[in-house]
């Protein structure tokens, strides 16, 4: 055992602990390389209500005319951010298809000019993908002078692809402190 | 079997001594001790933390601290416990026992585990000194997030968040070293004719756990990483306002999280049967049956963690898939706790305080696996989900099934690692107030969690203060019993009636041929298992 030279079980022993370090390696990148899987994941299958946050081509698409479905708007805004902030009208029912424009309205409350971003969240998650944003105001931040009120216009309509059993969902917005900013 | 292998050199018994033996030991019989010295000493720590937790929730109101110190106790209270007491005991015992049982004359990679265990000390007083720098005004005390880091919480936290993932950090790579010894040790230097069906079963079970370790310790790595650089570098891997998503820290976490509750029950799965077959004087039952169902759990744990925030939200696919897998996991258990109760069927059986241990660990642990399975079906989840119920159940599971079973452990080896015989009276003792004194803690918390307690609050509704009261109680007696069992363990290091080399009757294995305690170098010439 004393051998100064390494013995042939050290040589083995070094090869194979290589080997799982490999393992290690691999599961730390695994990790990072989750960060976009899960974003992927998230697109596919409307985890999480994540909904497309980019403008999507006007639709040509027929209107729907054989059913309706309602669309509720919550909204919340998130501490740190000092505004108010509400949709104008609660819920519209539209046919898929239809383009329709609703407007939320925020207040800054402070005596600051703040920036805040808005996080879209729809429910359920397997609509999330079908609710097609063609102007938000949530695309880009936004920012408001002390004391300042400002009408936020969405511009939207529902993918007549929504699956037949979705009758009503919600689609949530929390507004965020835009990031970077003190 | 062979026998008497013992070969001793005379020119490696000249190892320094005093301090510089500890620091500079590649010994696996010295690191494995330091391991479960440390594990005692943070086992200590840590329960000195959670009577502070029960003290305060004695009664309803707030008593003897801030709810913000509050929350720190929680969180350190359970990163101590799991990473720097349950962790470390499991390894020392995988250091102390693995080169014994199958014959090996240490662990393959000596150095690297003198390090492993080295890191061990300087994490736990990461963890631990934001307590002290806030009595200095430095800071604002250690991580109040709970241990399970969630951002947005984390993100806003003070400087003892960067202390616990920096603590975290080298908390892993330990790990992560002291898996990759155990694997290629169980791969590489196992006695002539020891096939991987012929491994003891602690072996085995601390196999399935290194390589959970080293698939799971480096995502937890990762994700507290970016959590670090959300904090501090400007990045938004959290951030939902900078297009990141708070809950993918939670898929991060559990995904390690969930494996990591399997890492520390693996190694006792390991030795239980051992210590059953030992006192029940008859072979273990279903040794094959047994290594697939360690495996079976083993890849069922890697793909199950979303059951930990089904609450959180997720599309009913996914819930059902997540509830589903979870429960499939009581399938394999369900054969293991099979196997190990006709282990002891027929048998003839004694009742040492390693086996007290191990039967009532038996019976505990399959309370806290079943109302698992109540916590796994989403609906009910529901309700249940960040209740004290939750708290009762993971307490079933990782102190009657983690660490009572570890106890059974140091019972069962103490007379083989010391050569001296524990005083059977206290550790009978030991047991009966441990056992009685956990279940007067943990199953008012059931009911109060069913009524409606939440979790992680320094407060609670008066309705549930006799719960409450019962639960303190139980926590004080539970804490203090510990003080026998560590009077014991000195006591039998110091000195006592000599340990045989077989120790007990029923005893069957490598380390069992050894003297106790075992010579400094054993297996210098490895016996050959027919």
């Amino acid at each position: 055992m004393a051998d100064s030279n390494p013995s042939q079980q050290q040589v083995a022993n070094k090869k194979l602990a290589m080997k799982v370090l490999y393992v290690v390696v691999g599961s730390l990148l695994f990790a990072f390389a989750l960060v976009p899987l899960y974003d992927v994941l998230c697109s596919i299958t409307g985890l999480n209500g994540k909904t497309d946050n980019t403008a999507a081509t006007l639709s040509k698409a027929k209107i729907d005319n054989t059913r309706v479905v309602t669309v509720q708007f919550v909204s919340a805004v998130m501490p740190g951010l000092g505004w108010n902030f509400y949709p104008k009208q609660t819920s519209i029912t539209l046919h898929p298809g239809q383009i329709e424009t609703v407007v939320f309205i925020a207040k800054n409350t402070t005596t600051e000019t703040v920036s805040g971003q808005a996080v879209p969240s729809v429910t359920p998650g397997k609509a999330s993908s079908h609710l097609k944003k063609i102007e938000c105001f949530c695309f880009v931040n936004q920012a408001l002078k002390s004391g300042e009120t400002k009408e936020m216009p969405l511009r939207f309509f529902v993918s007549p692809d929504l699956p037949e059993d979705v009758k009503e969902m919600t689609l949530s917005y929390s507004f965020f402190k835009a990031p970077d900013q003190k | 079997m062979s026998t008497t292998t013992v070969a001793h050199h005379e020119e490696h018994s000249d190892h320094p001594t005093g301090i510089m033996r500890w620091l500079t030991t590649t010994n696996h019989k010295d690191i494995g001790t330091m391991y479960l010295t440390f594990s005692l000493v943070m086992f200590l720590v840590g329960g000195a933390m959670v009577l502070g937790i029960r003290a305060e929730l004695f009664q309803p109101g707030l008593q003897l601290m801030n709810p913000d110190f509050y929350n720190q106790l929680i969180g350190v209270h359970a990163l101590i416990m799991i990473f720097a007491a349950l962790m470390p005991a499991a390894t020392g015992f995988a250091n102390w026992m693995i080169p014994l049982q199958i014959g090996a004359p240490d662990m393959a990679l000596p150095r690297l585990n003198n390090w492993g265990f080295w890191l061990l000390p300087p994490s736990a007083i990461l963890l631990t000194l934001p307590f002290t720098l806030a009595l200095f005004g430095i800071g604002d005390g250690a991580i109040a997030t709970g241990w399970t880091f969630y951002p947005p919480l984390s993100v806003q936290g003070g400087i003892g968040v960067d202390f616990a993932i920096f603590a975290v950090h080298l908390l892993g790579v330990s790990s992560v070293m002291g898996s990759i010894n155990i694997i290629v040790t169980l791969f590489n230097m196992r006695a002539p004719g020891m096939t991987l069906m012929k491994m003891p079963m602690f072996a085995w079970g601390w196999l399935i756990t290194a390589f959970l370790l080293v698939a799971t310790i480096p995502v937890l790595a990762g994700a507290v990483t970016m959590l670090l650089t959300d904090r501090h570098f400007g990045t938004h891997f959290f951030d939902a306002a900078g297009g990141g998503d708070p809950i993918m820290f939670q898929h991060l976490f559990w995904f390690f999280g969930h494996p990591e509750v399997y890492i520390l029950l693996l190694p006792v799965w390991g030795f239980i049967p051992q210590i059953l077959q030992t006192f029940s004087r008859k072979p273990m039952y279903g040794y094959k049956a047994q290594v697939y169902s360690l495996w079976a759990i083993g890849a069922l744990a890697v793909v199950v963690w979303a059951h930990h925030f089904f609450t959180a939200g997720m599309p009913v696919p996914a819930l059902l898939y997540f509830m589903y897998s979870t429960m499939a996991i009581s399938l394999p258990l369900a054969v293991l706790f099979f196997c190990w109760i006709k282990t002891m069927w027929k048998g003839s059986m004694s009742f040492e305080t390693p086996m007290l241990f191990a039967v009532g660990w038996i019976i505990l642990f399959g309370i806290g696996g079943l109302t698992g399975l109540v916590l796994a079906d989403v609906a009910a989840d529901a309700q249940y989900h960040n209740s004290y119920f939750v708290v009762a159940h993971f307490h079933y599971t990782l102190f009657a099934g983690g660490i009572m079973g570890i106890m059974a452990g140091v019972y069962y080896w103490l007379p083989k690692m010391t050569g001296h015989m524990y005083n059977e009276k206290l550790g009978k003792l030991h047991f009966w107030l441990t056992a009685i004194s956990f279940n007067v803690t943990f199953i008012p918390q059931f009911f109060v969690g069913l009524a409606g307690m939440p979790r992680r609050i320094p407060d609670y509704a008066l309705q549930f203060a006799e719960f409450n009261m019962i639960s303190t109680i139980g926590a004080f007696i539970l804490g203090f019993s510990q003080l026998l069992f560590v009077y014991n363990i000195i006591m039998c290091a110091k000195g006592g009636q000599k340990a045989t080399d077989k120790v007990w009757e029923g005893a069957e294995g490598l380390e069992w041929t050894l003297s106790s305690p075992p010579p400094y170098h054993s297996f210098n010439e490895q016996p050959v298992i027919k």
